[in-house]
């Protein structure tokens, strides 16, 4: 029973869609009211629908009922509770549903924010909206049906992938959609605006903290992502450059540039038609990805099962850019900029800057991971372009990009004077250069290493500088210490939230820099009782223990560590053997730390347990990654919370510019 | 009007250092993709290359005390004999598909620097012969180990 009635949710919902799509647009044409209602309510229904679905999927992993393909391929008796729940979006079909539903939660929070605020723009966007879900319904419906039926019904299903049997398969999924689902509603009242004619900065205030939001989840996805490679996949990194890793980091890429780019729009009236092109470009960029990696033109290393859903998303993305250009043709006229750059010393220079370098960034990502795709198309040699490439092209631009953030929020708009320079930024690059200095006399030697270090020292600098003027200033004018900083950061914190998340990102690029620069590994096979050192760890192979898990063989080897003080800790990598797979899984062991981590890897053993081969890393600084994350979440918050204003009489135009 | 040129050139000045740091990114990173009979055809020694074949069953060879791996991999016309320094990736094993990036070797073998296993994602029932091997490894283990 439960396919047959998921099935018929999923059409219903698509028919649904596709109507509320229809009257919500007509609606706005007509100005029916009535309409527009009933597409409000089809709105409803498509989320109760979509909600349906997934809790009958949810409901058939826990009865396994193998009955069900999706179930079947994804689960069996022995995968553990949660990750049956989980197991929702461990494949191409059911993270289609989850990005329908999130979809279409965040249309009805749309349809209940804006439905008396913004009756010009709303209807249109609701149908944008609808418009948007039917496709992913569609998807639900023929290519990527989660509901498809398994003939014979086996007695038992092929389980989870090993891999996605880990908390981060819980967070990661859920906050990548989110980021790439988020953007849909900027998207959906650019096109609204563009449709009503209304082309000035409305869409862009309406959906300021959609955006951020948006922008917010996507970081995580990404950082949490980089944390289940890490500790997962068992080769110390979290980043490889892969298909799948640069496909959500080009979307993100340009909604960094819109975000700052929209400031430049609010204040001075410019770059209506680049930020109308951004927006369009990055909500793109999550379909594209989605294309990308699903329609196997691309070799990943991430398994992913083919099928005609390429083709579905080609032509979906087709229709986006092809109807969002046409729009944006048809209104260019009124796209025309009211201000203009004054000086190429200016805040509004360094904003347009700042956007050349991250679209630069994602078109060189969008470069190399199309590259054999070009190559073979025009020479016919398959060439491929890996992590040197990336690396190489991308660390001068995000060099760049950081010495951006430290000019960007203090340099004078319209035309910086010399004075205005000298006293924001004399210090800061003095700042950075001393804290370069320091550092290559304490033996840092890699050239890339010092330059971001000197760099971010310079950003860090013009951020506490620029509190520490605000807060004396608040000082004066006779506020306590508490309210002069903790307070200011609430009052302002578009624009504190942004320095928060800049300091999170500069915390982020050191652990990248450290991580890259001072990382060291060997490999070894030990007997037992023996020993190897490396980095001052010295490590002994104490035995191999196996064990019986729920749907799962476990061998674990036992390592002491010690270090220069002393008895450090066990380590206990193990390799796991699932019998639907034909080969192991490893599951690292690790201890985490400030400056480095000690990291484990489980290779080739003897089965009497006499001898075994294990890969030794010590990771430098990586755990700044996740810490930067976290300053970010703050930063995040920070510019999200809605402004508050201690005497609303005190005209603060001018402050609120920057977040 | 002059301050227009001005940016102008300034983009254009940054446009074109972009376009020659994806040149040598490209020139210096560019990897090509073979097969063991492209491979085996014309052989050019220190260039990189990614080499995709099947391991040729009977042919893996593991020193774990020298930490050498040694496969042929097989296109099912030619085979190539690689060298690996290292542990094999978990989902590397004899008869599957694999992709090893390196260079080829005056001395007749590939060196492989890195191993990229390819992992399967058709449907499989469970089968009991893998299960008994299992069983079998956990009990030798306790056997040496002593403990449950």
């Amino acid at each position: 029973m439960t396919p047959e009635l998921g099935y018929a949710a999923t059409v219903a919902a698509l028919v649904l869609a596709v109507y509320g799509s229809g009257a919500a647009a007509w609606s706005a044409v007509k100005g029916r009211s009535d309409l527009r209602a009933s597409s409000e309510r089809a709105a409803v229904g498509v989320w109760l629908l979509i909600t349906a679905c997934m809790l009958l999927l949810v409901y058939a992993f826990l009865t396994f009922d193998f009955s069900v393909k999706y179930v079947a391929t994804n689960t069996n008796r022995g995968t553990p509770f949660y990750y049956r729940i989980t197991a929702l979006w461990g494949a191409l079909e059911g993270s289609i549903i989850l990005w329908a539903w999130m979809l279409s939660l965040y249309t009805l929070i749309m349809v209940s924010r804006y439905r008396r605020t913004q009756p010009q723009l709303y209807p249109w966007a609701l149908a944008v909206m609808l418009g948007i879900a039917a496709f992913f319904l569609l998807v639900m419906t023929i290519p990527a049906p989660p509901f498809e039926r398994l003939s014979p019904i086996p007695a038992d299903g092929r389980g989870l992938n090993p891999l996605l049997e880990d908390s981060g398969m819980i967070t990661h999924p859920v906050a990548l959609y989110l980021g790439f689902t988020g953007f849909t509603v900027p998207f959906a009242f650019a096109m609204a605006a563009l449709i009503v004619g209304r082309t000035g900065d409305e869409w862009i205030t309406i959906t300021r903290r959609w955006t951020i939001i948006a922008w917010y989840f996507l970081s995580l996805g990404l950082l949490i992502g980089g944390w289940w490679s890490y500790h997962v996949l068992g080769w110390g990194g979290y980043w490889a450059w892969d298909p799948v890793e640069n496909a959500a980091f080009m979307p993100w890429l340009t909604a960094t540039a819109f975000l700052h780019s929209v400031m430049i729009q609010e204040r001075r009236r410019m770059l209506k038609l680049w930020n109308l092109a951004l927006i369009i470009l990055t909500f793109s960029l999550t379909i594209f990805g989605t294309f990308l990696t699903r329609s196997g033109i691309i070799g990943s290393v991430h398994a992913f099962s083919q099928g005609s859903v390429g083709q579905f998303f080609l032509a979906f993305l087709a229709l986006v850019v092809l109807g969002a250009l046409s729009l944006l043709a048809w209104r260019l006229d009124r796209l025309r900029a009211q201000g203009e750059l004054d000086s190429i010393v200016s805040r509004e220079s360094a904003f347009l800057l700042n956007n050349l370098f991250l679209i630069a960034a994602a078109f060189t990502v969008f470069f190399g991971t199309v590259f054999p795709l070009l190559s073979e198309a025009i020479k016919g040699v398959k060439v491929s372009v890996g992590a040197p490439f990336f690396n190489l092209v991308n660390i001068p631009i995000f060099l760049a990009l950081i010495f951006l953030m430290g000019v960007g929020p203090l340099i004078a708009w319209r035309r910086a004077s010399a004075e205005n320079l000298r006293r924001n930024f004399l210090k800061p690059v003095l700042i950075g250069i001393a804290a370069a200095a320091l550092c290559r006399a304490l033996g840092v030697a890699n050239t890339v290493v010092l330059v971001c270090l000197a760099l971010v020292g310079f950003v860090a600098a013009t951020i506490a500088l620029d509190f520490a003027r605000a807060a004396r200033a608040r000082r004066r004018t006779g506020d306590a210490w508490r309210e002069a900083t903790w307070g200011l950061a609430l009052r302002q914190n578009r624009r504190y939230g942004g320095f928060v998340v800049h300091l999170g990102i500069l915390t982020i690029a050191l652990g990248v820099a450290g991580s890259q620069a001072w990382s060291t590994q060997t490999e070894a096979t030990l007997n037992l009782g023996e020993t190897v050192e490396l980095g001052g760890y010295t490590i002994r192979f104490e035995g191999l223990q196996a064990a019986e898990e729920s749907n799962h063989f476990k061998v674990t080897g036992a390592f002491t560590v010690t270090d220069r003080r002393g008895p450090y800790t066990v380590l206990t990598p193990a390799k796991k053997f699932y019998p639907q797979e034909q080969t192991p899984i490893a599951a690292v062991d690790y201890r985490l730390g400030f400056f480095e981590d000690l990291y484990l890897v489980l290779g080739e053993f003897a089965r009497d347990g006499s001898h075994a081969t294990i890969k030794i890393q010590i990771n430098r600084m990586v755990s700044w990654l996740w810490i930067g994350g976290l300053v970010l979440t703050l930063g995040a918050a920070l510019a999200i919370a809605p402004e508050r204003r201690r005497t609303p009489a005190v005209p603060r135009a001018g402050e609120r510019a920057v977040a | 009007m002059n301050r227009k040129v001005k940016f102008i050139a300034g983009g254009l000045v940054i446009v074109a250092a972009l376009a020659y740091l994806i040149y040598a990114g490209v020139s210096q990173s560019v990897v090509y993709f073979v097969t063991p009979s492209e491979l085996g055809a014309a052989p050019v020694a220190g260039k990189s290359y990614r080499l995709g074949g099947m391991v040729q069953p009977g042919t893996l060879k593991w020193e774990p005390k020298a930490l050498d791996l040694r496969f042929v991999l097989s296109d099912g016309q030619a085979s190539v004999p690689v060298r690996h320094r290292g542990t094999p990736p978990d989902l590397f094993a004899e008869g599957r598909g694999a992709v090893v990036e390196g260079t080829w070797s005056r001395d007749g073998y590939f060196q492989a620097t890195t191993i990229l296993a390819k992992h399967s994602e058709e449907y499989k029932a469970p089968h009991d012969a893998s299960q008994a091997g299992y069983k079998e490894l956990l009990k030798t283990l306790r056997g040496t180990d002593g403990k449950p």
